[in-house]
């Protein structure tokens, strides 16, 4: 890997190159960019974080304030968020395990080259780049019940006897989930090739005389699958994991681009909900806050845990 | 030894030799694996290919089930897409036509859906802002992240890991979580809607990434090069510009694309913190509103302006995907 050999040579030369400049010039270079994130990133978190402990609404002439720990209070008492929070938690197990299995399935096919398979990849690639929301249209399209290509491709001919996927019916009855489905069916297409590319990294770096040896003493494919590729992919895997249960958590574009949430409440994720409250007409922005913050310390929690691994995985590579 | 040489292979041997490679069973598993790869490409990229099919079908071909793979394909989506119309009267209508002869391929177009165009869509000025926030956050990111990146690659910097740390952490900051406050903090301002705060927002919001990416990029670098220059009698200056830059001219320009595809895909923030003046393309191509709900073909037209570009920069950077997608943090 060029990033060790990189590294080595550089702890080779460190103390002459560490001491060749300026203070000043590395203060000029790197304070305007942490000045930036000072004034975007951390002034907004402190005051969200008082905001979450007053009672304020944006659009109201009134002066926040100060409730205590109410909002928190209010958000862990009300029965509709943790249901949004369930929601939300589903929605991130059933599209992160669907598209690491995906993901982990094209990367197989993709792996060894054949003729062609470098524009395929490619193809695959591409969804992954669109736009959130585009891709959420995309997939509203698709669903339409009477003239989407979802539907017709699965071999509905009628729309009065197939499933009208983003209302939750199926054949004019009603079918609680089917809108999540869609949603998570829609999010799989668009990041499967996500956890493709991560695994296609780890295929790529496991030595080919693993595979010699274990053909030499007749390993199954079988064994040869759960005994180097595997375990030799685990940590890449890993990474992709991790990095799309954040997403996941975070997810509000594709959502908002098919179903704003609907039918009913059935795909309000935490943070469409909290979109509503926030903006939406409510301008609660106390109450809202104060969910941020709790949303926030989740996706902290997820975000360690892989920064951790990064982290071990550099102090090995 | 020079009998065996003659008959020995002329060229390299590029097949795999490996016995479980070509074993006849082996090549079969191959054709089956191409032609499974085959399909299911091709079945991940029918959403796409429905896309650019609706954008050419007419309002009717749209509507009628079962969906239609042939049709007659039309420029009406970009008609309403791009165009403010208004409906005709029967008795304009003939008028109109009566003078078709000197009228544009456009108007003789909506003339055929029975309307007149009154001039561009709101559409219109809305990519003018997207190009306009995009592009300016985009060379403003990269040109901090560039200092910052080359600072943090080539000093020593106390504190430095924890620096970074707190740098890729602010990207993993939930949107909506970071727009409450930023949106009382436009408020006082007047940056609400205005071009300014979309820019520095956009800016800050790909700061964190190019950052890391170019740091990456600026590590693979010898630092041997500069200190000879700076031996030569360079100052640090002359040797970034002179002898880094040039080395870099890859990496800073995926960076590049890669800002400037996240900037021009960006959503939650331009829905939540404008409205009309400053409105981005992506908010407002999901609410293009027709005669009877969505105007599917002017959806489906305004998508393609997401897609050519990202299709493009997806083959073009295909080797740099994966550190763009993992904040530079896999390489290979």
């Amino acid at each position: 890997m060029t990033a060790s050999t990189s590294q080595l040579k550089r702890t080779a030369v460190k103390p002459r190159q560490r001491h060749l400049s300026s203070r000043g010039l590395v203060y000029l270079f790197i304070w305007p960019t942490l000045l930036l994130l000072i004034a975007m990133n951390v002034f907004p978190l402190f005051y969200s974080l008082y905001l979450g402990f007053t009672d304020y609404s944006a659009i109201a002439r009134q002066a926040p304030e100060w409730v205590g720990f109410q909002n928190f209070a209010n958000i862990l008492n009300d029965k509709n968020l943790w249901q949004y929070f369930a929601t939300t938690g589903r929605y991130a197990l059933m599209t992160v395990t669907l598209q690491t299995l995906v993901g982990f399935g094209l990367a197989m096919l993709v792996h060894e080259k054949f003729k062609g398979s470098g524009i395929l990849t490619t193809l695959i690639l591409i969804p992954m780049m669109i736009s959130p929301v585009v891709v959420g249209l995309f997939w509203k399209l698709m669903y339409n019940p009477t003239f989407g290509f979802f539907n017709a491709l699965l071999g509905f001919t009628d729309p009065s006897k197939s499933p009208d996927w983003l209302a939750s019916r199926f054949a004019g009855q009603p079918m609680p989930g089917l809108a999540l489905w869609a949603v998570v069916i829609a999010d799989v297409w668009m990041w499967a090739p996500f956890v493709m590319l991560l695994v296609l990294s780890g295929l790529k770096a496991i030595p080919d005389y693993l595979y010699e040896a274990a053909a030499v003493d007749r390993a199954s494919s079988w064994f040869q699958f759960w005994r180097i590729t595997l375990p030799q992919v685990a940590p890449l895997l890993l990474i992709a994991v991790l990095f799309r249960t954040i997403e996941a958590f975070k997810s509000f574009d594709l959502v908002m681009g098919m179903t704003g949430g609907g039918p009913g409440v059935q795909t309000e994720l935490i943070s469409v909900d909290l979109y509503r409250i926030a903006f939406l007409g409510q301008f609660r922005t106390g109450p809202a806050s104060a969910l941020a913050y709790i949303i926030l310390i989740i996706i902290i929690a997820i975000s360690n845990l892989y920064i951790k691994y990064l982290n071990k995985s550099k102090g090995e590579g | 030894m020079a009998q065996f040489e003659e008959t020995g292979p002329r060229t390299p041997v590029v097949e795999p030799t490996r016995v479980d490679k070509v074993h006849p069973r082996a090549k079969i598993g191959k054709s089956v694996r191409v032609t499974i790869t085959l399909i299911v490409t091709f079945i991940m990229i029918i959403p796409v290919l429905v896309m650019i099919m609706t954008a050419f079908k007419s309002r009717a071909d749209i509507v009628t089930p079962p969906p239609k793979v042939f049709f007659n394909p039309t420029l009406e989506g970009f008609l309403y897409l791009f165009t403010d119309r208004s409906i005709q009267s029967p008795a304009n209508l003939e008028i109109e036509r009566a003078k078709s002869e000197e009228l544009g391929y456009w108007d003789k177009l909506a003339l055929s859906v029975g309307q007149k165009i009154n001039g561009p869509s709101d559409y219109v000025g809305r990519l003018k802002n997207s190009v306009i926030i995009a592009g300016t956050s985009t060379i403003l990111s990269v040109v901090l992240g560039l200092f910052t990146a080359y600072a943090f690659s080539r000093f020593k910097i106390v504190g430095k890991d924890d620096l970074l740390f707190f740098i890729l952490s602010t990207r993993m900051l939930p949107g909506v979580v970071v727009t409450i406050p930023l949106f009382l903090l436009y408020k006082q301002l007047g940056w609400n809607d205005t071009y300014i705060g979309m820019i520095i927002l956009y800016t800050v919001f790909n700061l964190s990434f190019s950052v890391w990416l170019l740091m990456g990029f600026l590590d693979e670098i010898p630092v041997e090069y500069e200190e000879a220059a700076l031996v030569d009698g360079y100052t640090r200056m002359q040797a970034f510009f002179k002898i880094v830059l040039p080395q870099a001219v890859t990496g800073i320009a995926a960076t590049t694309v890669f800002c400037l595809i996240f900037a021009w895909n960006e959503y939650a923030f331009a829905l939540m913190l404008t409205s009309e003046k400053a409105r981005t393309a992506p908010p407002s191509i999901a609410t293009m509103l027709g005669s009877g709900g969505l105007e599917w073909s002017a959806i489906a037209a305004g998508s393609l302006g997401f897609l050519i570009p990202v299709a493009i920069v997806t083959f073009v950077l295909r080797d740099y995907l994966l550190r763009g997608v993992t904040f530079g943090a896999v390489r290979k």
